[in-house]
């Protein structure tokens, strides 16, 4: 059984439809990349997954249940972690408490979310930062910080904005490496990206948006080769 | 572990201070712990949450009408009209919430303002709640069965307690799972919704929580002065005054609301002390003046500058205990590194 539905999503501000009729799903375990290029609806869905906007109309289902319309706080509890564009870290916070505060969310207790935070901290590769002030890290290590605050809510799935985007070719592959080892902690990823040579290689699935519809949807061989998406990204050649 | 020693230092000298000084320097005294007290239930809300209210007023004086109309009109004991004036506090600051949180940063803190000038306007305009004429408090069961006493020394202990009591519940929240709720809805509220925070209802947590003690303290004061007026109790210039106590001292730190109102308040009585009697409103020039001189110099408040400071030393020592052990390797290259030369 799919772990994520989302069947005929449609979402309008106003008079502007930034998604239509856009049908997918995300097997449970699985890494399933959201692309397309400029204006394409891909954070706009997400919002609507992750609950920040309500659909105008369509289903999210994930794990037999409809969570179209929950609140962001409530899509967290249901079982949806993401992240965001830019890291929006608790600046205030040291890395480790950014991390205790989401884990905060199955044990208000103190020491048992600072276990907890130690452990996905170093899942992320950032122990060594646990004391220091959050806004004192780089972007990318804000970034892997907020992968772990993500992941210490206890997710099924995690829906990530854009992690990748301008990083340098080393901190790409660190970010490559993370999503791979969130996999095989079986927690499936929905990748929103614009850098394509990162997400294209570990991608189980790859469903491509263009003007709010979904074009394409197929493994990463299949949609990279495919003369639809080929015209989306390039236009007429 | 300094933090601690400080305070019981601050503790001692708060306990041993009747002793030293004559009735009008404790009149002060009990001035500074009151504002103090008023600036910490305010740092709940407007300094760990980062909810700025500019209408905390309404809950001072709903605290200070409630326990004066529960004496005045039904005789009923201060001690439990107090207790009476925060939960009547805390339940309205369901609607204060309701009305206020549905805007954010400066709109939220305009429109606190707008709620506490309604329940001023209410409270001048009530017949039966005194009016603008205000309410007298009877004297007539002086002693602590009803919290009303002929001099100042109790209402000092009373200060004090009611201080140390805010603090303690200041500190643990710092250090339960609201104080971390609260630091994340004020530094990212969307990240925090995202991690699972009901920020709606965390905010109105704080804010009843912060409504409650204020209205302690409004009690307090009415007990204290035995007579209040909409002017004394609810006035923005109320409001304003416990929010800069909190974030002249360090908005969003336990001690630092406590340090602004030694600062503020002192110098508040003694520009007056100084220059009031002039009548030109030279002390309140003065006043402004130093609190937009720290406004601008100290963005951070006066424990925001604090914590500047000692890392500013540290990291100075550091650099000197460098130059030392580069100065000793170089005069001894068989010396082991960082030994002292």
């Amino acid at each position: 059984m799919n772990l994520l539905e989302v069947t005929n999503v449609s979402k309008r501000f106003g008079g502007l439809t930034a998604n239509e009729d856009v049908t997918f799903s995300v097997e449970a375990g699985q890494i399933v990349g959201l692309i397309g290029p400029n204006g394409a609806g891909k954070t706009t869905l997400f919002n609507c997954v992750a609950g920040f906007y309500p659909p105008s109309s369509g289903a999210i289902v994930l794990d037999g249940r409809d969570i179209a319309g929950l609140a962001p706080e409530a899509c967290a509890r249901a079982g949806v972690a993401r992240t965001f564009q830019i890291a929006r870290t608790f600046t205030s916070m040291t890395a480790c408490e950014n991390v205790m505060t989401a884990a905060m969310l199955s044990e208000h207790k103190v020491s048992a979310a600072r276990t907890s935070a130690m452990q996905w901290l170093a899942f992320a590769n950032l122990e060594r930062f646990a004391d220091k002030p959050a806004g004192s890290m780089t972007i990318s290590e804000q970034r892997r910080l907020a992968v772990a605050r993500a992941l210490a809510i206890n997710p099924r799935i995690l829906l990530m904005d854009e992690v990748m985007a301008g990083l340098n070719p080393s901190e790409v592959k660190e970010a490559v490496d993370v999503v791979l080892k969130i996999r095989q902690r079986g927690i499936a990823c929905l990748v929103v990206e614009h850098v394509l040579e990162g997400i294209m290689p570990i991608a189980d699935k790859i469903v491509v948006l263009d003007r709010g519809c979904k074009i394409v949807e197929g493994t990463p061989q299949q949609v990279s080769s495919d003369p639809v998406v080929i015209h989306a990204y390039l236009g007429d050649a | 572990m300094k933090v601690l020693a400080f305070f019981c230092l601050c503790l001692l000298a708060a306990l041993a201070l009747p002793a030293f000084v004559d009735a009008s320097h404790l009149n002060l005294a009990i001035l500074v712990l009151m504002a103090a007290q008023l600036g910490v239930a305010w740092n709940i809300v407007g300094g760990y949450a980062g909810q700025v209210s500019l209408g905390h007023a309404a809950f001072y004086g709903l605290g200070a009408y409630t326990s004066t109309l529960l004496l005045v009109k039904f005789g009923v004991n201060p001690w439990f009209g107090t207790l009476a004036g925060g939960v009547v506090a805390a339940t309205l600051s369901l609607a204060f919430g309701w009305s206020c949180f549905r805007l954010k940063g400066h709109y939220f803190a305009m429109a606190t303002i707008a709620v506490a000038e309604l329940v001023q306007i209410f409270f001048t305009e009530w017949e039966w709640g005194g009016a603008a004429v205000g309410l007298t408090a009877p004297v007539t069961n002086a002693g602590w069965a009803w919290m009303t006493f002929s001099t100042k020394l109790p209402y000092y202990w009373l200060a004090l307690g009611l201080l140390l009591v805010t603090l303690a519940v200041n500190f643990w929240i710092e250090r339960s799972w609201l104080g971390y709720y609260f630091r994340a809805i004020k530094d990212e509220p969307d990240a925090a919704r995202s991690i699972g925070v009901n920020i709606a209802r965390y905010k109105q947590i704080a804010l009843s929580v912060s409504a409650f003690f204020t209205a302690l303290g409004g009690s307090l004061y009415a007990q204290k002065e035995l007579y209040i007026d909409p002017n004394s109790v609810l006035s923005t210039a109320l409001s304003i005054k416990m929010a800069l106590v909190s974030i002249l001292g360090g908005a969003g730190t336990l001690f630092g609301p406590v340090i602004g109102s030694v600062v503020l308040t002192s110098i508040e009585e003694f520009t007056r002390i100084l220059y009031g009697g002039t009548g030109r409103g030279i002390d309140t020039i003065i006043y402004a003046s130093l609190i937009i001189a720290v406004a601008v110099f100290y963005p951070s408040g006066i424990v925001g500058w604090w914590h500047g400071l000692r890392r500013r030393w540290a990291s100075r020592k550091a650099a000197a205990a460098d130059a030392v052990r580069a100065h000793s390797a170089a005069a001894a290259p068989q010396a082991p590194a960082g030994e002292p030369s």
